[in-house]
């Protein structure tokens, strides 16, 4: 490619010193093995004092009539060496780089951890979920003491001064015993509480701690949890009774089958137990007596909890019209939920604090 | 309760076929917990028949025994599939050889042929023995897992129970072994009348619509006393009937058939005369007691105690009786502990030829107080306590005096006493629907009436309500939702259809609620485990926590009842539980722990609650008097670190778990309430007095962090250092402050400054850090310390703190000169308030 007007051979800006400056400028970008090589290049043959920047600035002191075309060749060739130089950095560059990840490559199976991870309690997280199911269909979740007045515990739930579970052998008493202060042993003068204090209709659970006076071992600890439910309206019967635990039960265990049948408690009438379709053997124990089952003792049902039409007397004793509203309770034992749900052993593990139990449920098995 | 299903059948006539599984679960259904079904009996399979010793022919053997070898009738069938031909004098026999010396010819025995198992696997063929082949085995009551005798074989009479002769070749087994299933039934309270064959079998009858009989047939007479005098001076004794038998003979056998079922019901056999008034107890649900009537003195009177009298009752324990407890006493004293247990010195005997049979009914709470008073609970007392149907004392008493007669001789005596009378019960109104209303089914009108009606209550209609009486029996039936419960029942729960309720809408979690469940969620994020304690402890953990005799924690609840007697007291605070669970965790290798616990602590003192009564809402009074009597409950968050918080590893060394993290769990604590925390220094028990850190918010103090005193550490057990912090937790969420504003965001540059200072060695950075925020004016965006240096080049007694401050406009960008000055202000204020010196860059 030459101009008409070619300039004189000796000239920086003649076309045989241009191609050479590009072969040499070439040849030199070829020969770069490495960015930090290329930058030495790049000023070599593309820098202010390369031979192609001083035909440049020669081009400019040419006569006008030679300075264009003179111009428009030296222009092409440092187009075409800095589009070496470019082509030249983008291959040396993907090469680094390749080096460098390759380099940089790590055991990603080490240990890595922010700070090693805690764990709600199981049992708190299982209260947490109990009362979500609730909290979801617009109940709420109502508190109370521990420590209660005996009216709560006992009196206002139909539990006589002469009923059994007074006695010292089942609940722990604030000394003297005759102050009437107990550790309650059920979340139920929450329910109390709760019909004393709201407005009706009333649409509660309850969860918390509970006491009694009990034995300390594998299926048995004094002081445990409850959550139980209280639903206080115009028109309500067992039927809906049967309806919220039905959906409580799914909730927690998916599609299990559950039933009632009649009990006794003073606090409620009809009183009922819910049981809970084996988890282990799905009632197939039952008609075999050579395959025993002994999580529900071969009956197919195992106890979860109690429940019942709330007693009107509980009603009167709260100042509730009795001819106007009736009502549901009911209440299980979160500790038993958590056997069941979970196959936890032995009740002890739940208290006495060792992380291991703790740490058990990843997430706190939400 | 435990009840043969072979003694329901007597009374109730069940369909053959249903076996014990359909009975179990129709009981279930009907609110009686069947907790299992046992079979009782033999366990002896193959034949075993009656045979009729023909010939005995004894043959000493070398070895010093005797056997005796015997021809024995075993019935047609069996004699023909003898083993061995029948010699031609005795056609139609079996040789058996038998060792027992009481086996004589003629008798009826029991025989174990070849293919028979007997208990322990012991399994009868016909085997070659002292010189015969043994075609059998002539069995003794043990051998047949009867009983212990070992005597001698069994000898049969020759007719059965009913009368019917015993024949060679019949099963022996009905004859002499009563098999049964056995319902062991956990009846509730309310249930009282369960507590016997009686109750069940109505029960049955209802769930089966079977026919029953029902064992009290007998009306109550009039009160008369022409038999045994009886005199009643108590309220707690309606009525006491005494029948009187005579000439009975105390040396007959009780028969096996009682005797199997006593004991398939749980009780021994004592001899003929107290087994009798078991067996009717339990048939009928009627304690009965009989008195040796030639021993009482005089007549019999039931009345209270009187203080200072002492009776020494058959379990032969000398109990001093109380006023409330109602006695039977004659003309020697009290005899008796009414409804709880008899009196040694009027007991039936080995002597007994009168029998005086009470039956009588006692007042329920009456008998549960003087059980509960004595500590000596019995049949007779679980019953009374639960309500006895006194419409029954009058048949019980005949049907004892029958039985008596019947398998004891002598006679019954016509003159009879009946003191007292059988009380009415009173009547209840329901309305007709409200079984449906409260039920949730649709039971028409005339069902609920059948249904109550076959429960024994009397039905009238009136209007659209119905009059109810109960039973006699039925002392749980009072009020409306009683009958309710009782329709329930007999329709069966199941057959009620679910209906979920629709609550109006709800309020969601309370904002206390909400945030206890976001530190749920961030303090275990942040590498915190939460724990649960039992909320108790006591002097010996308080003084451990090194608290000062004044100390408020000191101010605890105590127990009167504790679970342990080291542990009499409720927590005044959260630590001494985690510092267990530490001690628990550490002794199980477990050394790197960040545990937390949040629950109440109980703040003394507890006052006196009133018992209101109940028929209405208790009174203002009484409601705020309960409330004055309880203690503060406040809610506490705790948390207690030790051994590392990171463990080493091969991107660095351990860092130990120390106060930082304490005070950083309450800070994060805090935060997630919305609350900043201010921090001082003070010296609090049980923290190290150099590195404890009070905690306030807006100058209320919300709780205390640090590293734990390296004596209280030591007394506990736990390892050192250990940090804890404990937090009111109830008053932070007090303070957490509402919904905020949001910010508009400035999109202009900041500008950054470093400032170091040089102070006193004591000065809180956080104080030094308040003057520079103060003094910096609102262009400060954020300040951060981010070094702390003391050494030779400030001199003793000093610190450098070098902070980094960041500024920022809302409308414009800063120059260089505006944060300077900014800056320089910051820095004048700190050296005018703290003489602090701006440390020149070296």
């Amino acid at each position: 490619m030459s101009a008409p007007d070619s300039p004189a051979p000796d000239s920086a800006w003649d076309d045989a010193s241009v191609e050479r400056s590009i072969a040499s400028a070439e040849a030199a970008i070829a020969a770069a093995q490495s960015t930090a090589e290329l930058k030495a290049v790049r000023l070599a043959h593309d820098g202010p004092k390369s031979a192609l920047a001083l035909a440049n600035r020669a081009v400019g002191g040419l006569a006008p009539q030679l300075r264009r075309a003179a111009g428009a060749r030296v222009g092409a060739a440092r187009h075409r060496v800095a589009t070496a130089l470019a082509e030249r950095q983008d291959q040396l560059q993907a090469v680094e780089l390749t080096a460098q990840l390759a380099a940089e490559r790590v055991d990603v199976t080490l240990p890595v951890d922010l700070a090693p991870p805690g764990q709600p309690h199981p049992i708190s997280a299982l209260m947490e979920q109990l009362g979500d199911v609730f909290v979801a269909m617009g109940w709420e979740i109502a508190e109370g003491p521990e420590l209660e007045a005996a009216w709560m515990n006992f009196d206002a739930l139909n539990m006589g001064p002469h009923h059994p579970a007074r006695a010292t052998s089942d609940t722990l008493f604030v000394d003297p015993v005759e102050h009437n202060l107990v550790m309650r042993t059920h979340t139920s003068p929450v329910q109390i509480r709760t019909m004393l204090s709201r407005p009706l209709p009333i649409y509660i659970v309850c969860p918390g701690q509970v006491y009694r006076a009990d034995e300390f071992d594998a299926t048995h600890v004094p002081v445990f949890h409850q959550i139980e439910g209280l639903v206080v309206d115009r028109g309500i019967t067992l039927g809906h009774l049967k309806g919220a635990l039905d959906h409580l039960a799914r909730a927690m265990f998916g599609q299990v089958r559950t039933r009632i049948r009649p009990s006794y408690f003073p606090f409620t009438e009809p009183s009922a137990e819910i049981d809970l379709e084996c988890f282990v053997c799905h009632g197939a124990s039952v008609d075999q007596p050579d395959a025993p089952c002994r999580t529900c003792s071969s009956e197919g049902w195992i106890e979860w909890g109690g429940c019942g039409v709330v007693n009107p007397r509980v009603l009167a004793a709260c100042g509730v019209d009795a001819e106007v509203y009736s009502g549901f309770a009911f209440g299980m034992g979160v500790e038993r939920t958590l056997m069941f749900r979970n196959a936890a052993a032995d009740m002890r593990d739940m208290v006495e604090g060792d992380i291991r139990f703790s740490r058990a449920l990843k997430g706190g098995a939400r | 309760m435990r009840a043969p299903i072979g003694w329901l059948r007597d009374w109730v006539e069940l369909d053959p076929a249903l076996d014990s599984r359909q009975i179990y679960q129709a009981l279930v259904r009907a609110g009686l917990e069947v907790e299992t079904v046992e079979r009782v009996g033999p366990e002896v399979t193959g034949p075993v028949l009656v045979g009729r010793v023909l010939s005995v022919v004894e043959e000493a053997q070398k070895n010093g025994k005797t056997i005796r070898w015997c021809r024995v009738d075993c019935g047609p069938e069996a004699n023909a599939q003898a083993s061995q031909p029948a010699p031609a004098d005795q056609p139609g026999s079996r040789g058996i050889v038998c060792g027992a010396p009481n086996v004589a010819a003629g008798q009826l025995v029991v025989v174990a042929l070849p293919g028979a198992v007997l208990p322990g696997g012991f399994a009868i063929a016909a085997r070659k023995t002292y010189g015969h082949v043994s075609d059998g085995m002539i069995c003794a009551e043990d051998e047949l897992g009867l009983g212990q005798d070992h005597d001698g074989i069994m000898v049969l009479p020759a007719a059965d129970d009913q009368g019917q002769p015993i024949q060679p070749g019949q099963p022996a087994l009905p004859l002499v072994a009563h098999s049964d299933e056995v319902l062991d039934i956990a009846v509730t309270p309310d249930m009282g009348y369960c507590l016997s064959i009686r109750g069940v079998a109505r029960e049955l009858a209802q769930a089966f619509a079977a026919d029953w009989t029902d064992p009290v047939a007998l009306p109550t007479p009039e009160p008369v006393q022409a038999g045994y005098p009886v005199r009643l001076d108590s309220a707690g004794c309606p009525i006491f009937v005494a029948v009187t038998v005579e000439g009975f003979d105390p040396d007959r056998p009780t028969p096996r058939w009682l005797a199997d079922r006593l004991r398939m019901a749980g009780m021994r056999s004592l001899g003929l005369a107290i087994d009798v008034t078991n067996y009717v107890m339990l048939e009928i649900g009627q304690p009965i007691h009989g008195y040796d009537g030639d021993r009482l003195v005089d007549g019999i009177s039931v009345r209270q105690a009187v203080a200072g009298e002492t009776l020494v009752t058959l379990d032969g324990v000398q109990r001093q009786l109380d006023p409330q407890d109602i006695v039977i006493a004659d003309g020697s004293g009290v005899i008796g502990l009414a409804g709880v247990m008899g009196g040694q010195s009027t007991e039936l005997g080995p002597q007994t030829r009168r029998v005086v049979i009470e039956a009588a009914c006692f007042e329920a709470m009456s008998i549960a107080r003087t059980s509960k008073r004595h500590k000596l609970s019995s049949e007779a007392s679980r019953r009374f306590e639960r309500g006895v149907d006194p419409a029954a004392a009058h048949s019980a008493a005949h049907r004892v005096a029958d039985l008596l007669v019947e398998l004891g001789g002598g006679r019954k005596l016509d003159q009879l006493t009946v003191a007292g009378r059988v009380p009415p019960r009173a009547s209840q109104t329901m309305a007709a629907d409200l079984p449906r209303r409260v039920l949730g089914h649709p039971t028409p009108d005339h069902q609920v009436e059948s249904i109550l009606r076959a429960s024994g209550v009397t039905v009238a209609r009136r209007g659209d309500d119905l009059v109810l009486t109960p039973p006699t029996w039925r002392p749980d039936l009072v009020d409306p939702y009683d009958y309710v419960e009782e329709v329930g029942r007999k329709i069966g729960f199941d057959v009620i259809q679910p209906v979920l309720p629709v609550a109006p809408p709800g309020r969601g979690r309370t904002p206390s609620q909400r945030l206890r469940q976001a530190l749920g969620q961030v303090l275990p994020a942040i590498g915190f485990s939460e724990v649960i304690s039992f909320p108790f402890c006591g002097p010996g953990d308080l003084d451990r926590l090194g608290l000062a005799a004044d100390d408020p924690r000191r101010a605890t609840v105590r127990l009167a009842n504790p679970l342990a007697d080291t542990s009499p007291d409720l927590r005044t605070s959260l630590l001494p539980g985690l510092f267990a669970a530490v001690a628990r965790n550490t002794s199980r290798g477990l050394d790197d722990l960040a545990l937390y616990e949040q629950g109440l602590v109980f703040l003394g003192p507890a006052g006196a609650a009133p018992s209101p009564g109940v028929a209405g809402r208790p009174s203002q009074a009484d409601f705020d008097a309960m409330a004055r009597a309880l203690p503060r409950q406040p809610r506490r968050l705790a948390c207690v670190l030790t051994g590392q918080w990171l463990p080493a590893g091969w991107a660095g060394p351990a860092r130990p778990a120390g106060w930082t993290q304490a005070v950083a769990f309450a800070e994060r604590a805090a935060g997630t309430v919305g609350l900043e925390l201010t921090r001082r220094a003070v010296d609090q028990a049980p923290w190290h007095p150099g590195r404890c850190a009070e905690l306030t918010v807006d100058g209320r103090v919300v709780g205390h962090a640090g590293q734990i005193h390296p004596g209280v550490a030591e007394a506990f057990g736990l390892p050192q250092p250990t940090a804890a912090a404990e937090l009111d937790l109830d008053a932070l969420i007090e303070s957490a402050p509402g919904p905020g504003q949001l910010p508009t965001l400035s999109t202009f540059p900041v500008a950054k400054e470093d400032v170091a200072l040089i102070v006193d060695q004591d000065l809180p950075q956080a104080e030094l850090a308040r003057t520079l925020r103060q003094g910096a004016g609102p262009l400060l965006e954020s300040l951060a310390l981010f070094d702390v240096y003391s050494g030779p080049q400030i001199g003793p007694g000093l610190k450098s703190l070098a902070f980094a401050l960041r500024f920022r406009a809302p409308d414009r960008t800063l120059t260089d000169a505006e944060a300077a000055e900014a800056r320089d202000r910051a820095v004048a204020l700190a050296v005018q308030r703290h003489g602090a010196v701006p440390r020149v860059a070296d």
